[in-house]
């Protein structure tokens, strides 16, 4: 097996700690290496120890999600091992790059992990198979051909002959690759497609330390960071007088725009923090405020040179003949991700100038580009271990910003380790926000109710134009349009456009990118339908393609939620349909509503067809993430105030709780042919769906997210 | 120099009481099957049992913590697996899994004290928040572990 310099260095300075806190810390990453027996790495994703054990290495992030036991699945299932005997690892970034990337992409989002990496991962597998046989068969001097694999064994057909996979693995390792090889059809898989338990949790609910937040290593010191309030701001002055004085604190970090407290234990860091007497320079965006921000919006809505996003026929005509126009404006706020663990990174500077980083990284090649950019060293010198994610969402992708910081502060410290841990508060008002977003949307009838006209305005700031502007094309990021300009709906003529306001707050991925417009979309869709007198399922249908898997979705929502059938008096039932993520996913949800105004999501079922399903127990749960996640959006928002962002913790910003979750029921309605993504199409038609409910009870709409206290009271 | 005693094993640590047990566990005992979330007994990701007593670590300080039996997930059904732990695998409760270790001390002192919660006692006690929406297994693995045991459905295997 390859072990990295990184990867020996860091044994070395655990087994020099002895005992204690060394010991205790077994990172999943390091755990085959740690044993100390010789195994053998016989392609960069199968290592097989001699006791037939075979770790699967894994290039993408586990947040949750499941990929890191759907990509070993994968990997597994044209292998032909014992899946009992299956464990995984993370690939090392640093092996990564001196390997000419040979993972492929490290990045983890978009509901990518399986669907991007399906083809090569599952080629690994079955080529280490075939070598694995080749091997056997060149012991035996026999045709590999005659020989056949399964569970980790050979066999040889003719005689009967048995080698295990442990006993040939270092042969096979010397034997060239096959040039191409042959992936089994899904509909003989064995390992993959099935709802296997999760490598990574045995180990989460035992409190093994796996997270970022966990790392402890032998003379490891914490740091505590504030940042300006207000975004884009610097600092100005720091009296750290008394907090230089306080027990355990080792030193105060000043930077451009944070300053840092390191100190013998994180409390002691952030109590120090708290006495550091800092003056922000606030910049250009002091008086920001959510005023300001609408005003930005509002103003895009009237610009008559927005980009075009989609034109077929004429929108503007069909509207001017129409026979009824509905117009309607839907709105909604700056999101925080959120992620339980806080952002952190662990970053060590070695006195050979070497970088070590242990974080809770969505993309490990970005952390290792963002910390030797940060270090002025070469990638190479740097190695990053990638920890399990408390929560990602997408916060800890593209911007990196936490891994710039650790290392930064660990460089304030050479020689030392130091674990940077933001405070909630922190990372509550320092987040890169789901965009704050603004749509008008006027859609015209015929005589009959049929559409003939759509046309959206759009107006929100740009996640590409933050992260990465060389993607925005035209004036369009096709997160801000995405779900209006590609619409599966047969409408004639259609016009789409798009008003770029990007303001000072910044914005990111948050789960499912866009997913606002599918809302906006599917909400002003029932208005329509509304408007037309038409049930809203049969209205969607009739602009439906036969063999639109969008209609198949719906079809099979409706079908298990038993739409139209009775509900019990004062719940209304609610539908959505959106794609996105390469899947295709509708839900119907039923909920109540109290006199008070009190909305209860009773239940969401949600139809998916994301062409190949690889675990549909991860699908599942993932589904009811998406559930939870999207009801907490309804009613959560970051506001701002003075160029801030005015919560600051759970208090403020509230999660949906046990009480709160609705049953969900995912109906999984795989058609083949094609891999489509679990972690952000269920939250798709969510919203829309509980939103729909709730017209459909009330006879209220809410175009305004989020849902205040008093929005739903009966008048 | 506090005395502790955590998981059945007694501690003198030098801190200051005022320092909240969490941080005592986590940077100065080697324990971090706690976790901070917030910091102001919000989320319950630190909760830990206090005499059996589930306690928000965040703000029970290391003075408040003397004399009293603390039990951490590290501590958690030694030796081996808690039932708790045992539903949770079994149902693929954790997701990320940050918060999971104090849904289950949580967890273990609702048991303790009502062995068969219903669905509102589970809805009172489990305060616990969780950013992955794994609540629908969380109540489902509590009602697993709180039946016999027979009833705990394991996931099919291949």
């Amino acid at each position: 097996m390859s072990v990295s310099f990184a990867r020996r260095d860091f044994l070395k300075a655990s087994a020099a700690a002895g005992g204690g806190l060394a010991l205790e810390f077994s990172f999943p990453v390091l755990a085959n290496a740690a044993r100390g027996t010789p195994a053998t790495e016989v392609n960069a994703w199968v290592v097989i120890h001699p006791d037939d054990r075979v770790v699967v290495r894994i290039a993408r992030s586990e947040m949750g999600q499941g990929t890191y036991t759907a990509l070993a699945q994968l990997v597994a299932e044209e292998l032909d091992c014992d899946w009992a005997k299956v464990t995984a690892e993370f690939a090392s970034p640093n092996e990564h790059v001196r390997r000419k990337r040979i993972w492929g992409s490290m990045s983890t989002g978009g509901s990518q992990g399986v669907r991007g990496s399906h083809d090569y991962v599952r080629k690994a597998g079955a080529a280490a198979r075939e070598m694995l046989v080749s091997a056997a068969a060149a012991q035996w001097k026999v045709p590999p051909a005659e020989c056949s694999a399964d569970k980790g064994v050979i066999t040889h057909g003719p005689s009967k002959r048995r080698l295990r996979y442990g006993q040939v693995a270092a042969q096979a390792a010397k034997l060239d690759p096959p040039r191409d090889v042959a992936l089994r059809d899904p509909k003989d898989w064995k390992i993959a497609g099935k709802p296997l338990h999760r490598l990574d949790i045995p180990d989460k609910v035992l409190g093994k330390p796996v997270f970022g937040t966990d790392v402890m290593l032998p003379g490891m010191l914490h740091a505590s960071i504030a940042q300006c309030p207000v975004f884009g701001g610097k600092v100005k002055a720091v009296d750290s007088a008394e907090a230089e004085r306080m027990r355990g604190v080792k030193k105060i970090v000043r930077a451009a725009d944070f300053v840092a407290v390191v100190a013998d234990s994180w409390w002691r860091a952030n109590e120090a923090l708290k006495k550091a007497k800092v003056e922000w320079d606030a910049g250009a965006h002091g008086a920001a405020s959510d005023e300001t921000i609408l005003a930005m919006l509002r103003e895009g809505l009237a610009d008559p040179k927005a980009a075009s996003a989609k034109r077929s026929g004429d929108a503007a005509g069909a509207l001017a003949t129409a026979a009824k126009v509905v117009e309607a404006e839907y709105s909604s706020p700056y999101l925080n991700h959120a992620t339980m663990e806080p952002q952190v990174c662990t970053a060590w500077v070695k006195p050979d100038g070497f970088v070590e980083v242990w974080t809770s990284t969505q993309n490990g090649e970005a952390s290792m580009a963002a910390a030797a950019e940060t270090a002025g060293v070469p990638l190479e010198k740097v190695e990053v271990h990638k920890m399990m994610l408390g929560g990602g969402f997408g916060r800890r992708g593209a911007p990196q910003d936490f891994v710039k910081q650790g290392v930064a502060i660990a460089m304030a410290m050479p020689g030392k380790p130091v674990k940077m841990m933001w405070s909630r508060e922190e990372d509550m008002q320092h987040g890169y926000y789901r965009p704050a977003s603004l749509v008008r949307m006027r859609g015209g009838l015929d005589a009959r109710g049929g559409v003939v006209a759509f046309e959206a305005k759009i107006a929100c700031p740009s996640i590409l134009s933050y992260l990465m502007p060389g993607s925005v094309r035209n004036g369009i990021d096709f997160t801000a349009v995405r779900t209006l300009h590609d619409m599966p709906y047969e409408i004639a003529n259609q016009q789409v456009d798009y008003a770029m306001r990007n303001g000072h707050v910044p914005v990111g991925f948050w789960r499912a990118p866009g997913q606002q417009n599918g809302v906006y979309r599917e909400c002003f869709l029932d208005e329509l339908a509304h408007a037309a007198g038409k049930d809203p399922l049969q209205f969607r249908l009739d602009m439906l393609k036969a063999g639109d898997k969008n209609r198949l979705v719906l079809e099979a929502a409706a079908k298990a939620a038993g739409w139209g059938t009775p509900l019990a008096p004062g719940v209304g039932r609610g539908l959505a349909v959106v794609n996105g993520f390469g899947s295709y996913a509708a839900g119907v949800a039923e909920v109540s509503v109290d006199p008070s105004g009190a909305l209860k999501v009773l239940r969401y079922v949600v139809a998916i067809d994301s062409g190949h399903v690889v675990n549909p127990d991860s699908c599942a749960a993932q589904a009811e993430s998406n559930a939870v996640y999207g009801l907490g959006a309804l009613f959560e928002a970051n506001t701002v105030k003075d160029g801030r962002v005015q919560e600051s913790n759970f208090h403020d910003f509230p999660l949906p709780m046990i009480g709160e979750m609705p049953r969900v029921e995912l109906v999984l309605v795989p058609t083949g042919g094609f891999w489509g993504g679990h972690g952000e199409p269920g939250i798709l038609p969510f919203q829309a769906a509980v939103l729909n409910a709730v017209f459909a009870a009330t006879g209220k709409r809410v175009r305004t997210l989020p849902i205040r206290p008093g929005d739903l009271k009966r008048a | 120099m506090l005395k502790l005693t955590v998981n059945g094993r007694g501690h003198a640590v030098d801190v200051e009481p005022e320092m909240p047990l969490l941080w005592v566990l986590r940077d100065h005992l080697g324990l971090p099957g706690a976790k901070y979330g917030c910091g102001i007994s919000q989320c319950g990701s630190c909760t830990v049992l206090a005499d059996g007593e589930a306690v928000r670590s965040c703000i029970l300080t290391a003075g408040q913590a003397v004399g009293r039996k603390i039990v951490t997930i590290e501590g958690l059904g030694k030796p081996g697996l808690h039932r708790l732990q045992k539903a949770w695998i079994e149902h693929e409760v954790p997701q990320c899994g940050y918060c999971q270790t104090g849904m289950i001390m949580a967890a273990a002192a609702l048991l303790a004290k009502k062995p068969r919660p219903t669905d509102a006692d589970i809805d009172d006690a489990m305060t616990n928040l969780c950013r992955c929406g794994t609540y629908a297994r969380v109540r489902k693995a509590i009602h697993a572990a709180a039946a016999p045991v027979a009833t705990v459905t394991p996931v099919n295997k291949a």
